[in-house]
């Protein structure tokens, strides 16, 4: 399972509608994300970014609306569909009773997919891929910086070989380096494998420096949607003040 | 806690469809075994002993007044092993296991640990709460087995070194022995078998459905344990009521 190549998936996001104790987190939020690319959705803090991303992966069940990978309706157990779903977390999601290398094999050896000495050089060839070495596999994630956690997060979803990947705040809490250290693991990795990647972030560099298309959100409705130079060209005040905002 | 009990009750169900993956699952039943029983074997000791030593404390210069001193054994031995010895096993499990449970995976839901395990396609009860529910509901019997031994150790101590009492130790061995039979012993057990259950379904419960960052993992472990002490002395009642026409036949 491992073995195989993986190919991007479509998505299809229709009329998503989601609110929490009455208030609305996502309106009606409909797109399309094609195969294979990187789709980058931004916004301002509490613009619904996560919440869209939990529910592309079944891991929240939006009100009304539907979301579709490749024409199969995304339900609770999206996970478990046919398709390889992976996703990174802004925390990580490490199991922190794991090392890392436990971790990063926790999908193969919990679903008896290689035996144990298969499952190490998996995980070493994907912990290398995101450059950590022998020595960090055996470390605990309470013994991880913030950058080696996402990309220890990262070699996880990698193992699953996934065919759509979504990032979560990737670059959140690190410094400008390891930011773009993940950004160029992200637009390498959907090289390689060819998966669809979908990003959340508030992240303007790393947004511009790796979509193919942007959409932006805020209170819960897509403002503008297209490629990197059509978002920088949008007329809304609240893009244009969230591209140019900075220290005077 | 009675809002969230058809939710307990779908998750007991759960682990009840998991069993056949309890052999696949050993080695994290192993851990738990051994992290419940070493959180909990000492304080079983010192517990037991004292309450065994506090009935007969209690009991004894009465039975004695009366001229029957010689069933003081018979006494101690048939209240630890009904009634004090499941209650009291079980109330130090949730204070001591329990309320580690539910942070444990409090935490865990908190900082998304339990989503990413659904991203991986693992199943949470399968991974988390099967060898946590099967653990405890081994430990919590062998710890009864454990404390009605050292209860009754406590009570013939006690009973044979205050001169209010002074039941020798022989006399109150041999009550023990004419007075129990091994239903008694079978009757505790099943009662902290049912209260184990339910410890361990309510703490993974509260852990799984914690809500509102590191509060709502506090909130969590107090409700846990609170629930589980309420059921727990509801469910003792219960129990009894229904072993009780099985007390004078009931026997391996």
């Amino acid at each position: 399972m491992t073995a195989s190549p993986a190919t991007g998936l479509p998505l299809s996001v229709r009329q998503l509608t989601k609110s929490y104790g009455g208030r609305l987190v996502l309106q009606s939020v409909t797109l399309e994300i094609a195969a294979g690319e990187i789709f980058v959705l931004m916004g301002p803090s509490g613009a619904g970014k996560s919440v869209f991303l939990r529910h592309l992966i079944g891991l929240e069940e939006p009100d009304s609306g539907e979301i579709l990978v490749a024409g199969a309706r995304v339900g609770p157990e999206a996970a478990e569909t046919k398709h390889r779903l992976a996703m990174v977390f802004q925390s990580g999601g490490l199991l922190n009773s794991l090392n890392v290398e436990e971790n990063v094999g926790l999908y193969l050896s919990e679903h008896r997919l290689q035996p144990p000495a298969e499952i190490a050089r998996i995980v070493a060839e994907k912990l290398s891929l995101v450059r950590l070495g022998p020595d960090d596999a055996r470390k605990y994630p309470s013994e991880l910086s913030g950058g080696m956690r996402k990309r220890v997060a990262i070699a996880r979803a990698l193992v699953v070989e996934p065919q759509l990947i979504l990032y979560d705040e990737p670059t959140s809490e690190l410094d400008p380096l390891v930011s773009l250290t993940i950004g160029r693991e992200i637009v390498n990795l959907n090289q390689r494998t060819g998966a669809t990647s979908v990003v959340v972030t508030h992240h303007r560099d790393l947004a511009f420096g790796i979509a193919d298309r942007i959409a932006f959100l805020a209170d819960g409705q897509i403002l503008a949607l297209g490629t990197p130079a059509e978002i920088r060209a949008s007329t809304v005040p609240l893009i244009q003040q969230f591209l140019t905002a900075e220290f005077k | 806690m009675f809002r969230n009990l058809g939710e307990m009750i779908l998750l007991f169900l759960s682990v009840v469809r998991a069993l056949p993956r309890a052999w696949r699952e050993r080695r994290k039943i192993g851990e738990q075994l051994f992290d419940i029983g070493n959180a909990s074997l000492f304080m079983a000791c010192i517990l037991s002993f004292f309450i065994g030593g506090v009935l007969a404390l209690q009991s004894g210069p009465v039975l004695v007044e009366n001229g029957i001193g010689s069933a003081l054994g018979n006494l101690v031995a048939i209240a630890m092993c009904k009634e004090l010895a499941p209650v009291m096993m079980s109330i130090l499990v949730v204070g001591r296991v329990g309320s580690a449970m539910a942070a444990e995976l409090g935490s865990m839901r908190v900082y998304q640990e339990i989503d990413a395990l659904r991203t991986l396609s693992i199943n949470p009860v399968n991974f988390l709460v099967l060898p946590r529910v099967a653990a405890i509901s081994v430990v919590v019997p062998c710890l009864v087995i454990f404390a009605n031994l050292v209860g009754w150790l406590g009570g013939a101590v006690v009973a044979a070194h205050n001169d209010r009492i002074a039941v020798p130790w022989n006399t109150f061995f041999a009550s023990i022995r004419d007075g129990v039979d091994t239903g008694d012993v079978v009757n505790g057990l099943i009662k902290s078998f049912v209260f184990a259950v339910c410890i361990g379904v309510i703490c993974c419960h509260q852990g799984l459905t914690t809500m509102g960052g590191p509060r709502g993992i506090g909130r969590s472990v107090t409700k846990a344990v609170v629930n589980s002490l309420v059921l727990i002395l509801i469910l003792d009642y219960v129990l009894t009521r229904l072993l009780l026409p099985f007390d004078n036949g009931f026997s391996l």
